[in-house]
Formats: C-alpha cells, sequence, structure tokens
C-alpha cells in the first residue's frame, strides 16, 4: 500500500502537517492529547487484562485453591504445566475443539461466502433477507445453546421431524445429542446456523469493494465468468475472507456458552471442549493454579496461531 | 452500479439467486420461528409428541416468565374471590396463585444498564484512542495495536479466573460497574480497530482546516470529525452491544444477586418441576427485541461498518 | 399482590405461641437487641422454595426481621452457591446447602458451627431422624460436629402410570409374559422387566417408553441416578470408613454389576434422546405420558400428585427397589449460617424458630419434607400424603455421596467416567470403575488425605 519511495514521502509529509499547524492553535498540545486519548484504554487494559494475566502466570506456578482462604498456597514449579500436558482428558478436549474449529470454520467460509455472492445479485428485496439472515447472530448464545437442545430432542422436538421429513427416516431412528458420533455435529450445526450470517457480512463487504472496472477491463479481454470468479473476484475477496476467519477462529477456540448449554460437555467427553474443560477444573473443582496454568496453555496456544495467522494474512494483503 | 456494467446480473440470474437466498433464509428462520411459537404454546403442548404446528395459542409463557407463582390445595383456592385479571385466570387454571414477580424484570434492567452502559463506554474510549492512533505520532503504536487486539484472544474463563480473585478483594464481585468495566475491556479491542479504520478514511484537511479557523485540536475533533465518524460509531456500537447484552461466561460466574444479566437467567426458568419451555421462549424473545431493533434502526451502517474495520487496517 | 392465606388460620396461631417462646428463650440467652435485620435465605428454586416463602411469614411476624429469598434453579444452584461461599459474599445469611458441601462448609470456614448455639437454645439433634442429621448436620461425618440443621429430607425415589399399571387388558398381557401379576417393583431386577414390558408398547394410540432416568452429564445427574443401583446392589465407597482405601470396595464385583445393570436399563428402556437428562427431563418425560416409570427426588412428589393430567389417581409412588440391600440415594439440605455477613444472630434466630416442632408439621403440611421427629413419628404421618410411607422407608436407608471438601473434584471425576461409560458407551464397567478409583486417589493424595 504504501511501499513505494513517493508513498512514503506523501505520507511523512501528512504525518508532519497537523505538527505545524498545531503550533499556531490555542489549548492542549497534540502530544498531550494522543496520550489523554489513549491513556484510559492502555490503562483499562492493563487492569482488567494484563495484571490479572501475570497473576494468572503467578498463580500458575502454585497450588492454589480459590476456597481455601485459610490455606497457604505452596509454590509447585512445573508440575501443573506437566500434569496438564500428560493428562490424555486434555488432549481429549483440544481434539474436540479441532474438530469443531475446522468443521465450523470451513463450513462457516462455504456457505457465507455463496450466500453474500448470491445477495450481491441485488435481486429484488435483497436487503430485507439480508436483514432477516443476520437475525441468529444476534441472539445470546447460551439462549441459543438451550433452546437448540429443546429442538435436538427426538421425539417430542423439531428437528428431527424436519430431517426425517427431507429424509424420509423414522424421526426417533437417532439421537443426535446421545450419541458419540453425532454429537460434534450437532454443535458444529448449531454454531454454523449461527455464525454464518457474520461470515457473509464480512464476504459482502469484500464483494461490495471490488471496483467495478475490474470486470469491465475483463469482458473486455473476453474472460469468461468462471475465468473471472477466479481471477478477480476470489483473490479481492480473500482478505475480508481471512478475517473472518480470524475473528471467528479466535471466537471458536474461546467457545463455551453455547456447548455448555448445548451439550454440558456430552456424552461423555465428547464435547467437553477446552473452556468447558477449563471452567470444570477452575470454577467446580477449584484448583485454581492448575487452572491458570491451563489457561496460560491456551492462551500461548491461541496467541501463537493467531500471530503466525495474521502474518499470513498481511501477506495476502501486501499482494 | 452502472447500466452498461458487464457485470451487472442477468435478470435471470437474479431470480436463481433470490429463490436460493429466500430457501436458505426460510429454513434459518425455522428455528427462530419455532422459539416464538414456543412461547404462546401451553407448557403441555410445548413437550407433546409429535410437535405441534396448530395449538391454542395462551400467554402461559409470559405469565410465567414474570411472576413466581405458588400452589394451593383446592379449598383454599374455591375460597378466594373470582380472579380480576387475565393473567390470575391462567395461573388459577393449575391450581396456583401469583406470589409476586420473578427475578426476569430485574434480570432485564441488568442488561440495559450492564449492556449499554458498556457499549457507550467502549464505544467513548475507543473513538478517543482510534482517534489518537489515527491521528498521532504514538510510539510503537503498531505493538501497542497488536497488544489491544491480543487481549480478546484469552479465553473468558482464564481470564475469569484472576478477574474473580481481584474482584474479591476490590469488592466488585456482582457489580454493575465491574461487570460493565469487564465487557469494556472486552469489546474496546474490536472498538479501537473498527473506529481507527473509519477515522482513517476521513480526510485530514477538514481537520486542518478547522485548526487554521482556530479551533482548538479538541475542538476539531469534537465538531468535525465525529459527525464525520458516525456512521463508524453506529456500527461500532451494534458490535458492542451484541456481545455485552449476550455474554454468558463472565456473568455467570461473577454474578449473583445484584447485577446478574437475563442470559444465565433465561435457560433455568423452572415451573412446577420441570424446565418451563414457553417462559424460556418468551425469555428468549423478548431478550431478542432491543438488540434486534438497535440493528434494524441501524442496518444501513451494519454493512459500511464492516467494509471499513475490515477493509483497511 | 393479592396473597392468598394458604392454609387453615388455627395452626398458623399455635406457631405463633411456640414461637414466640422459643424467641423469647433465644433472645435472653444470645442477649440480641431487637433490632430488625434484612436476613436473606439462599436455596435452590423448585416447589418446597415457594413453600418456606409462606412458612417464613409467621417468623417475619414474629420477630419483626424482614426475609428475602433468593432462589436459584438448580442446574446452577451449586455453581452460584459455591462461588458465592467462595468469594465470601455477603449475599446470603442463612443457606440452605447441598448435603456434599457440608465438608467444605466446614473445612473452609463458610458455615458458623452451631453446637454451643444449639446446646443454648436447647435444640437436640435426637429430635432429628438420625440418618438426616448425619448426612446434613455433620462434620467430621458422623461426629458431633453440627454445622447445619436438618432442613429438608430427600430421596431418589419413583413414580409410574397407575392408570396403566391397572389397567386390566396390560396387566393381563404382563401376566401372560412373565407369569407374575403387574405391580410396583420389588427388585431393581424387576423394576427393569417391567420398563421392557412398556418399552415401545402402544397405549391409547401412542408409543410408550420404559423409564426415564438420570443421565446429565453438567452437574451431578448421572452419578445420582446410578449411585440408586450400585448402592442397592451393596456399595461401599471405602473398605473401611474414614481410610480413603478404595480398591476392592469401590470397584467390587457388586458394583460392576450394578454399573452394567443401569447401563442396561439406559439402553434397553428409556425414550429416545434423555442422553442429558435430570429432574426436569425427567418429569417432562413423565408427564408428556412417554414413559410408565420415572424417577426423581421425593421433593417433586406433591407437585407430580397435584398434576391435573398425570396426577390424582393416575399416579403412585414406590421407593427405590432393593437389590442385594434396601438402599436410596440421598437428596436433601441442611439450613446453615454462612459466617460471612454481619447478621448472625439474627439468622441463629430464623433457624431456632424453624426447628420448633410446630413450624417442622406446618413446614410438611406446605409440601417441605421436614425430619423432625414430631413430624415423622407421628402416628397420622404415613396416611398425610401417598408417598409419606415410602419417604420414611427411603430415610431409613439413605446413603450419600462423598461429603468431603473436594466433593465437587470427586463428583465431577465420578460424572465423566460414567458418563463415558453409561451414556458414551467407551470401555467396561470395569474400567471405568478403576479409573474412577485412580482419579479419586489422585484428588485425595491432593489434598493430603492418603
Amino acid at each position: 500500500m504504501s511501499d513505494t519511495p513517493i508513498h512514503r514521502g506523501a505520507d511523512r509529509a501528512a504525518r508532519a502537517t497537523p505538527a505545524r499547524v498545531a503550533r499556531k492553535v490555542r489549548g492542549l498540545s497534540d502530544r498531550a492529547i494522543a496520550w489523554i486519548f489513549v491513556a484510559p484504554t492502555i490503562f483499562l487494559l492493563l487492569a482488567v487484562n494484563i495484571f490479572p494475566l501475570i497473576w494468572t502466570i503467578r498463580l500458575s506456578f502454585t497450588n492454589y485453591r480459590a476456597n481455601r482462604l485459610n490455606r497457604e498456597p505452596e509454590w509447585v514449579g512445573l508440575r501443573n504445566y506437566e500434569r496438564i500436558l500428560t493428562d490424555s482428558d486434555t488432549w481429549a478436549s483440544m481434539q474436540a475443539t479441532a474438530h469443531f474449529l475446522i468443521w465450523t470454520i470451513a463450513l462457516q467460509v462455504l456457505i457465507g461466502f455463496a450466500l453474500a455472492w448470491l445477495i450481491n445479485r441485488q435481486f429484488k428485496g435483497s436487503a430485507f433477507w439480508t436483514t432477516i439472515i443476520v437475525l441468529p447472530m444476534m441472539l445470546s448464545p447460551a439462549v441459543v445453546g438451550n433452546f437448540w437442545s429443546f429442538l435436538y430432542q427426538p421425539q417430542i422436538r423439531l428437528f428431527n421431524y424436519v430431517i426425517a421429513f427431507l429424509s424420509g427416516q423414522d424421526p426417533s431412528s437417532f439421537d443426535i445429542l446421545g450419541s458419540v458420533n453425532l454429537a460434534p455435529w450437532a454443535i458444529v450445526i448449531v454454531d454454523t446456523w449461527m455464525w454464518t450470517p457474520f461470515v457473509m457480512l464480512i464476504c459482502l463487504a469484500g464483494l461490495r469493494s471490488i471496483p467495478d472496472y475490474l470486470y469491465e477491463a475483463a469482458a473486455v479481454d473476453r474472460a469468461s465468468p468462471i475465468r473471472q470468479f477466479f481471477t478477480i473476484t476470489v483473490p479481492m475477496v480473500l482478505p475480508f475472507l481471512m478475517l473472518a476467519v480470524l475473528f471467528r477462529g479466535i471466537e471458536n477456540f474461546k467457545m463455551f456458552d453455547l456447548v455448555v448449554q448445548l451439550t454440558g460437555g456430552g456424552p461423555g467427553n465428547i464435547t467437553t471442549l477446552t473452556s468447558i474443560d477449563l471452567k470444570r477444573e477452575a470454577f467446580e473443582k477449584w484448583r485454581t493454579g492448575y487452572a491458570s496454568a491451563y489457561a496460560i496453555i491456551l492462551f500461548v496456544t491461541v496467541f501463537g496461531l493467531a500471530s503466525i495467522y495474521v502474518k499470513a494474512l498481511n501477506k495476502v494483503r501486501e499482494r | 452500479m452502472s447500466a452498461y456494467s458487464i457485470s451487472a446480473p442477468t435478470t435471470r440470474s437474479k431470480w436463481v439467486a433470490g429463490i436460493l437466498v429466500v430457501t436458505y433464509a426460510i429454513i434459518t428462520m425455522i428455528p427462530l420461528i419455532w422459539i416464538i411459537l414456543t412461547a404462546f404454546k401451553s407448557p403441555a403442548d410445548a413437550i407433546s409428541y409429535p410437535p405441534k404446528v396448530v395449538f391454542d395459542p395462551t400467554l402461559e409463557g409470559y405469565v410465567n416468565l414474570f411472576t413466581t407463582r405458588t400452589r394451593i390445595s383446592p379449598e383454599a383456592l374455591a375460597a378466594l374471590p373470582e380472579p380480576d385479571t387475565w393473567y390470575d385466570r391462567i395461573v388459577r387454571q393449575y391450581d396456583m396463585v401469583i406470589a409476586g414477580p420473578s427475578k426476569f424484570g430485574e434480570r432485564f434492567v441488568n442488561s440495559v444498564i450492564i449492556g449499554f452502559g458498556s457499549t457507550f463506554l467502549s464505544v467513548f474510549l475507543g473513538t478517543l484512542a482510534a482517534y489518537a492512533f489515527s491521528r498521532f505520532r504514538i510510539p510503537l503504536a503498531d505493538d501497542l495495536l497488536f497488544f489491544i487486539l491480543s487481549t480478546r484472544m484469552m479465553p473468558p474463563i482464564a481470564v475469569a479466573i484472576p478477574i474473580f480473585l481481584m474482584y474479591r478483594q476490590l469488592g466488585l464481585s456482582d457489580t454493575h460497574l465491574g461487570m460493565i468495566l469487564l465487557y469494556t475491556a472486552v469489546n474496546i479491542s474490536l472498538a479501537v480497530w473498527l473506529l481507527k479504520g473509519f477515522i482513517d478514511e476521513i480526510p485530514r484537511e477538514y481537520e486542518e482546516a478547522a485548526l487554521i479557523d482556530g479551533y482548538t485540536r479538541f475542538q476539531a475533533f469534537y465538531k468535525v470529525v465525529l459527525p464525520q465518524a458516525a456512521t463508524g460509531i453506529a456500527s461500532t456500537a451494534i458490535f458492542c452491544l451484541i456481545f455485552a447484552w449476550n455474554e454468558y461466561a463472565f456473568a455467570v460466574l461473577l454474578t449473583s444477586a445484584n447485577a446478574q444479566t437475563a442470559p444465565p437467567f433465561i435457560p433455568t426458568i423452572i415451573g412446577v418441576g420441570g424446565l418451563d419451555w414457553p417462559a424460556v421462549a418468551a425469555g428468549a424473545t423478548l431478550f431478542l427485541l432491543p438488540v434486534m431493533i438497535f440493528t434494524v434502526a441501524l442496518r444501513n451502517h451494519l454493512l459500511r461498518g464492516i467494509t471499513f474495520g475490515a477493509g483497511r487496517k | 399482590m393479592d396473597r392468598a392465606p394458604v392454609t387453615g388460620r388455627n395452626i398458623t396461631k399455635t406457631i405463633q405461641l411456640a414461637s414466640a417462646s422459643a424467641l423469647a428463650l433465644v433472645g435472653a440467652t444470645f442477649g440480641t437487641a431487637a433490632a430488625a435485620e434484612d436476613l436473606t435465605l439462599c436455596w435452590a428454586a423448585w416447589d418446597p422454595a415457594n413453600a418456606l416463602v409462606e412458612l417464613s411469614k409467621d417468623f417475619e411476624e414474629q420477630s419483626g426481621h424482614t426475609m428475602n429469598f433468593e432462589f436459584v434453579p438448580w442446574p446452577n444452584f451449586a455453581d452460584r452457591m459455591l462461588n458465592e461461599l467462595n468469594s465470601g459474599g455477603q449475599l446470603c445469611d442463612l443457606m440452605i446447602g447441598d448435603s456434599q458441601w457440608i465438608g467444605g462448609g466446614a473445612e473452609n470456614g463458610h458455615y458458623v458451627k452451631l453446637n454451643d448455639f444449639f446446646e443454648a437454645s436447647d435444640i437436640s439433634m435426637d429430635d432429628f431422624a438420625d440418618a438426616a442429621v448425619y448426612a446434613y448436620s455433620t462434620w467430621p461425618k458422623g461426629t458431633e460436629n453440627y454445622y447445619a440443621l436438618p432442613a429438608m429430607g430427600d430421596a431418589n425415589g419413583w413414580f409410574y402410570r397407575k392408570d396403566w399399571f391397572t389397567d386390566p387388558e396390560i396387566m393381563a398381557a404382563f401376566e401372560a409374559e412373565h407369569g407374575r401379576p403387574l405391580g410396583e417393583p420389588q427388585t431393581q431386577r424387576e423394576l427393569m422387566e417391567i420398563a421392557k414390558f412398556f418399552q415401545g408398547r402402544e397405549i391409547d394410540g401412542q408409543e410408550r417408553y420404559g423409564v426415564s432416568i438420570f443421565t446429565e452429564r453438567g452437574s451431578e445427574g448421572i452419578t445420582m441416578g446410578v449411585t440408586g443401583a450400585l448402592y442397592a446392589w451393596g456399595l461401599e465407597y471405602e473398605n473401611e470408613p474414614g481410610s480413603y482405601d478404595m480398591v476392592g470396595a469401590m470397584n467390587s464385583p457388586e458394583a460392576v454389576e450394578a454399573l452394567e445393570f443401569y447401563t442396561e436399563l439406559y439402553e434397553c428402556c428409556t425414550p429416545p434422546g434423555y442422553t442429558n437428562s435430570y429432574m426436569g427431563e425427567s418429569l417432562d418425560a413423565f408427564k408428556s405420558g412417554q414413559v410408565a416409570m420415572a424417577m426423581n427426588w421425593f421433593a417433586f412428589f406433591p407437585g407430580l400428585y397435584a398434576d391435573p393430567d398425570i396426577g390424582g389417581d393416575k399416579i403412585d409412588f414406590f421407593v427405590n427397589p432393593p437389590q442385594n440391600q434396601e438402599a436410596s440415594t440421598l437428596g436433601g439440605q441442611g439450613i446453615s449460617v454462612v459466617s460471612y455477613p454481619d447478621k448472625q444472630d439474627a439468622a441463629l434466630e430464623y433457624i431456632a424458630w424453624f426447628a420448633q416442632p410446630e413450624v417442622q408439621k406446618q413446614w410438611w403440611a406446605l409440601g417441605g419434607y421436614a425430619v423432625h421427629d414430631a413430624v415423622l413419628e407421628d402416628p397420622a404421618f404415613e396416611e398425610s400424603q401417598p408417598f409419606a410411607g415410602d419417604f420414611l422407608q427411603a430415610m431409613n436407608a439413605v446413603q450419600d455421596f462423598w461429603q468431603e471438601p473436594t466433593y465437587a473434584e470427586l463428583l465431577l471425576a465420578m460424572q465423566e467416567r460414567v458418563h463415558n461409560y453409561v451414556v458414551a458407551d467407551q470401555g467396561t464397567a470395569q474400567e471405568a470403575l478403576d479409573a474412577l478409583i485412580e482419579d479419586w486417589t489422585e484428588v485425595f493424595e491432593d489434598d493430603g488425605k492418603l
């Protein structure tokens, strides 16, 4: 974007201008205003995110329990980390999370992009239907999870009847929440139902940002619509799509409320995502030290994955 | 889109696209419509099998959502004077009387205070910070921005552990202020990132002209930049509100009687014995309304918000 | 808001007289100034809680204190309330906490020890059912250290569709199949036999199922359900009480057999989709006419009996059937004074008032399960409700889960292992119990008990 020398010079000039003007203006200096404007945000984040993070790191080396106020915590070194990483339950929940993450993102990207592409035909009433489609993402995930558990109940609930109607099967012949094989898909379906609109909106923004002249030029070159799709549409939307994937990825790595309400992590441990596992350790077993170490491991994982991803994203953008 | 544009879709492709999108919209609406319908069923109809599509609508769900009820003996019931309100009449069919209002009203008010309070605060602080990042040289600006974004990566449960301990010490557990600060901290990363995109788009020349006219920097920000950024502020507010309004994990872990919002409450509305599905559905419907109205009112900003926030770095 | 007079005035009068004297006594002992306090009582949101609100009006009249109530729905109850206690919260002056919390409440200093208070105000634990005192009040278990007054007796029991069980056609079909009359099951195996009989049977044009049982994963559901079978087969947690030595006891052949039984019952005879069901779902299944029998806590029985659709003469109740022994899974709660707020004197007044025999009788009349001898030993008790006799029988043979301060960890381990085996069909019963012992051993080691 601003890599050519000319651009850089212009940029510098633009930045310099306010400073020059500032000398003439009354009131606080720009420098002071900059700090006054940024400081509250930084302060809030330090107080509510960073200070607690440091506290968590410290706790992660102890056997502290937040429900034992009368017992002094002991320093246990790396033992918590060792136990978490060698615990097969941890890996089971990581796998469950990975399955959830990969499939929700894949489905949401596919459906979301397709919908955006269709809506971008701008047929009559497309604005209205877009608003309708966006509704699910405004619901509370906890309430959604709770209500879908109601829809999923075979016999007296809706989901099986709809599927049975479409497939001709007996509605009571399958039980999606109770089956080890189906339950991981149950949570994928609900999350996809809820968040596809989000991916769709971002893709739509991407599609609308493509200038018409690109297509016009391609048409002049007699490029087929399919070719146009792959050489213009997809590359131009890709940065948007990748951003949507980043947001959904971060959110779904943290997924808690929807799944807790939907399956409670069951059957067995099949849908126990890492956040659910962590909540049990921290707020049900009250193994605060152990849970702190777990939290740090999760944070490092998501932080690492996200930074690699952001680097890739920036590369795509620079192209 | 210009009339001669070659990329302009043909009528037929519009039809196909329209049909596909409407089909998806209808399928996606089924669960939502089912929730709205269930709110008007009696508890028995709600759990009947096969599911009932045609039923006698009743406001029982809404009555049960807003009241607590006590069962009394049929003799005692017979001794009572005739019910004088429609909701008393509904409740008495089940040998019960209304004992008082439920907690839903309180929870809903808490949601309003915390949801809108934190949305206002995030957008307010976010606008200031975004303006500063957009217009001034700030040392390590890129690192600071990534730091701000990274605070959103912590799983809420992980943050909740030390926050729980910290709030316990500071007396912020179960207070509105505590929750507003917490939701603001979570939302502010999004607010700063989205708003910086918007403010970057506003030409500097406007402010400079104002400064030369004798405005202070602050006045220029207030009178020139803010009105220009209104769209961005509106769409940022939508996203912040959706999060704060619907948040569950922090609410369930850090609040109890004073400051608990509605999301932890709705899935647990108990009737006699089991979960009261119509009341749950009624709560879900009512709870969706404010965000829906807010979003529909600001819907034209929504797409633009994403365009700027996502499109530009 | 118009409030209904719920019961006869005469009972209220008696209580008023009795409580006046008791409160005078408490006041004298503790020298409390008669300052009117705002007390908050915390409990689960369910039918008995509404009854307690009615009951407490008398206390408000007597003492001048105001009672507030914080009732949390069951699925969140433990989370919310333990969170409240662990954060040193001021919300609850009085806590009707689950029986398993007593260890943590005592050892972590959440609950006030009540021995001196009981002595000073002439409250004797001998006046309450032994099993209830043991379960709800004592820590360490069975010692005379009291941290709660038994408030609500409860156990896991069963109920069934009496109208189906007495239908001549169904009865004849059952007898033809099994060579014995259809009736309340006398053993766990009989229960399964009956459940199998009803599974898939068409009654009144609809397909019905055998039983609905607890299978919930998230809180305590499946553990509470499966222990009903485990105890009936004679389960002991430890070889020697207090030794934490579990190998051979917790995974005995009987325990394995019981766990296999529960799994078979789940597989053969529950309606489809009841894979994560607890109190609410079990009631739903029964009320919607899906099942012939269902398990649930006695606390719900008054509500079920009064249900216009399936209550009255369509329903009857039975105690958890024995297999190798009579045993029921314990529910219920004691009432404790929380140590963090500074209104403990007023909170103790409430307990003194609640412990009176007249108040306890009224408690039962309103739908609360009093466990005071004045209630249980009343000759009219068994006839007072269709499930009263079953309740007595159940309370005589109740067993509870661990009540250790680490109970939550122990419970979560069992939830996981059992749900994994019963519902998710992973591994064998033996493996599940072996793994459970390992989990538990680790918990006890961490806690310094082993």
